[in-house]
This record gives C-alpha cells, sequence and structure tokens, in this order.
C-alpha cells in the first residue's frame, strides 16, 4: 500500500534515496522562487502594473493583514517566515491538479520538518523581542508549578502540528486511490476537489497556528506593555 | 488459534473500532461549534471575519483528534510492526 511519497526512489547512492518527496519538494522550491524572481525583477508603483504583481500585492498583504489579525503587532517582521510557511504548503496541495504528482507534505518528514521551523522559531522571535529572561519568565507564567506542563505543551504542539497536515493530506490522497479503484470518472472527481479545499484550509490553519504559537511567545514579552490597550 | 492469526484478528477489529470511536467524538463536537459560531454569527454580523477565523481555527484543531485515531487505524492496517514481526517469523521458521 502506497503510503507516501518517500515509498517512490528515482536514484540512490549509498544511504542517500532521491525519492519522491525531496524531488518534489525541491520542484516546488524551484518554481516558487523563480516564478517569484520574474515578476518582481520589475516593480511599477503607477497604474499600470502586470497582472501578476497584482496577484502578488493580494496575496503578500492579504496575508499580513491576516498576521496583524491574529495579535502581532508589526506583521512585517513575520512576513517572511508565515507566509512561506503558507505559501509551500499551499502550493503543494494545489498542485495535485497536474496528473502524476503526490504532495510533499504526504509525508511525515516534510510536515515534521514544517513544525520543527515553527518549534525552533517561536523561542528566536520571542528572545529577539524581549530578551532571553522575559522569555524564559513566561513558562513559569501562572505559577511554577506550570513549568513541566507548559514544557510538554510547547512539544505536543509541534508534534500536533506536524501530524494534523501529514494525517489531512494522507487521507485525501489514499481516499482517491482507493476510491479511483471502485467508482471511478464521477465520484472520485468530487473528492479530488474536497481534497484541494481542505488543502488550502489546512495551509491558513498551519500558517494561523504559528502566527497564535509566535503572538504568545512575543506577547508574553511586552506582558506590561500591553496591559493599557484595549484587545 | 495461533499468534500469528491472534495479531490479525486483533489488528484488523482495533482498527475498525478506533475509526468508528473516534470519529464520534469530534463530529460531535465540531457540530455543536459550527452551530455557536453561526447563532453569534446572526447576532453580530459585522464581527463576521473574526468569528468565521476563530471558527476555522477551532474545527481544525477538534478535526486533529479525528486525525489520530485515522493514523492509529491505518498504522494497524498498513504499517503494522507486529504483523511485520510475525511474518518474519513465519518466514525463518519455514526457512529452516
Amino acid at each position: 500500500m502506497h503510503l507516501s511519497p518517500d515509498d517512490t526512489i528515482y536514484w540512490q547512492l549509498g544511504f542517500f534515496k532521491l525519492n519522491a518527496t525531496i524531488l518534489y519538494t525541491w520542484g516546488l522550491m524551484l518554481l516558487l522562487v523563480v516564478g517569484s524572481k520574474m515578476v518582481t525583477h520589475k516593480l511599477s508603483m503607477g497604474l499600470h502594473r502586470s497582472r501578476w504583481q497584482n496577484l502578488l500585492e493580494i496575496i503578500v498583504t492579504g496575508i499580513a493583514k491576516q498576521i496583524e489579525e491574529v495579535g502581532l503587532r508589526q506583521p512585517q517582521k513575520y512576513l517572511g517566515f508565515l507566509g512561506t510557511l503558507f505559501l509551500f504548503i499551499a502550493m503543494a496541495s494545489l498542485f495535485t491538479i497536474v496528473p502524476g504528482y503526490e504532495p510533499p507534505t504526504g509525508s511525515l518528514s516534510t510536515t515534521t520538518a514544517l513544525a520543527i521551523c515553527v518549534f525552533v522559531a517561536v523561542p528566536l522571535f520571542g528572545i529577539q523581542e524581549g530578551g532571553v529572561k522575559k522569555y524564559l519568565k513566561a513558562y513559569l507564567h501562572p505559577t511554577f508549578i506550570m513549568l513541566p506542563f507548559n514544557i510538554i505543551s510547547e512539544l505536543s504542539r509541534t508534534l500536533a502540528l506536524a501530524v494534523r497536515l501529514f494525517g489531512n493530506m494522507m487521507s485525501g490522497t489514499m481516499i482517491l486511490a482507493i476510491l479511483l479503484t471502485i467508482t471511478p470518472f464521477l465520484f472520485p472527481i468530487a473528492l479530488h476537489a474536497l481534497g484541494l479545499l481542505t488543502g488550502v484550509v489546512q495551509a491558513y490553519i498551519f500558517s494561523v497556528l504559528a502566527a497564535v504559537y509566535l503572538a504568545a511567545a512575543t506577547r508574553a514579552s511586552n506582558v506590561k506593555l500591553n496591559a493599557e490597550e484595549p484587545d | 488459534m495461533d499468534s500469528m492469526t491472534i495479531i490479525a484478528v486483533a489488528s484488523i477489529i482495533t482498527a475498525g473500532l478506533t475509526i468508528a470511536l473516534g470519529s464520534i467524538g469530534p463530529a460531535l463536537g465540531e457540530g455543536r461549534a459550527v452551530s455557536t459560531a453561526l447563532a453569534s454569527l446572526a447576532q453580530q454580523p459585522d464581527a463576521a471575519a473574526t468569528i468565521t477565523r476563530t471558527l476555522f481555527v477551532g474545527l481544525a484543531m477538534v478535526e486533529s483528534i479525528a486525525i489520530y485515531c485515522f493514523v492509529v487505524s491505518m498504522i494497524l492496517l498498513f504499517a503494522n510492526p507486529f504483523w511485520s514481526f510475525a511474518i518474519a517469523q513465519a518466514a525463518q521458521a519455514t526457512g529452516k
């Protein structure tokens, strides 16, 4: 049973296996980077701008607005990280329209890597915002007895991020494969559309949860400053 | 019944029960969440963006539980370590 794109190996040298996950991940990265470079090559500030520049502007301002609504005061700082998360996961699942493509997020390795990125980024941004002491004090926040529970909750929400994305992507591709052997042609198309929708929703959920964790970590450093501000 | 049969029967029954029972809770929870969100949308339509976004995030957290049950049942059916061990032992026994 083909569980994940890790099983399809194209080339092997020693213990390094070029499997479908790595191939599709790097292909996506190439597409995103080269595409953005070509679009932003000549930016225009006037009334006449190319449609691709328009599209990218809509996406970037939309993501910045969402980040601000979640609670991060200066979205420009986090736009690179959170925007990349959203775009990578959304593109990874939208390209299932192309036949022969398998989403690299359907492999537990990719989703664990993305979750570890979030796990590392939260202390990084928290310390950058307020200093090491303030960030570490947040772990003792309600009472110091909560310290082990706070640590466990850090680890478990990272795991939850990884398994949630992996489970959604894997179940989409697996249900499609099973249905193709039972009732081909019409019903699988409806489920493919549903898979596209859940892919984009899961991309949004992943980046919004990352933003919420970042907001909690950076707000913990500014907890005295924000006491007077209305939320 | 030898041990291989017991492993197979237990895995199959548990896989079915896991996904069956594991879907009940999240389904009920999501239904309640959506109904409360609809009620508050009807009360305050101009907070629609915040309510919808919070609803989606909450639904994803609740859905995760069902996804965990699904992953466990898939592991039991397709990547079962006990079954692989039993198969390896049976192959060794017939090989000798």
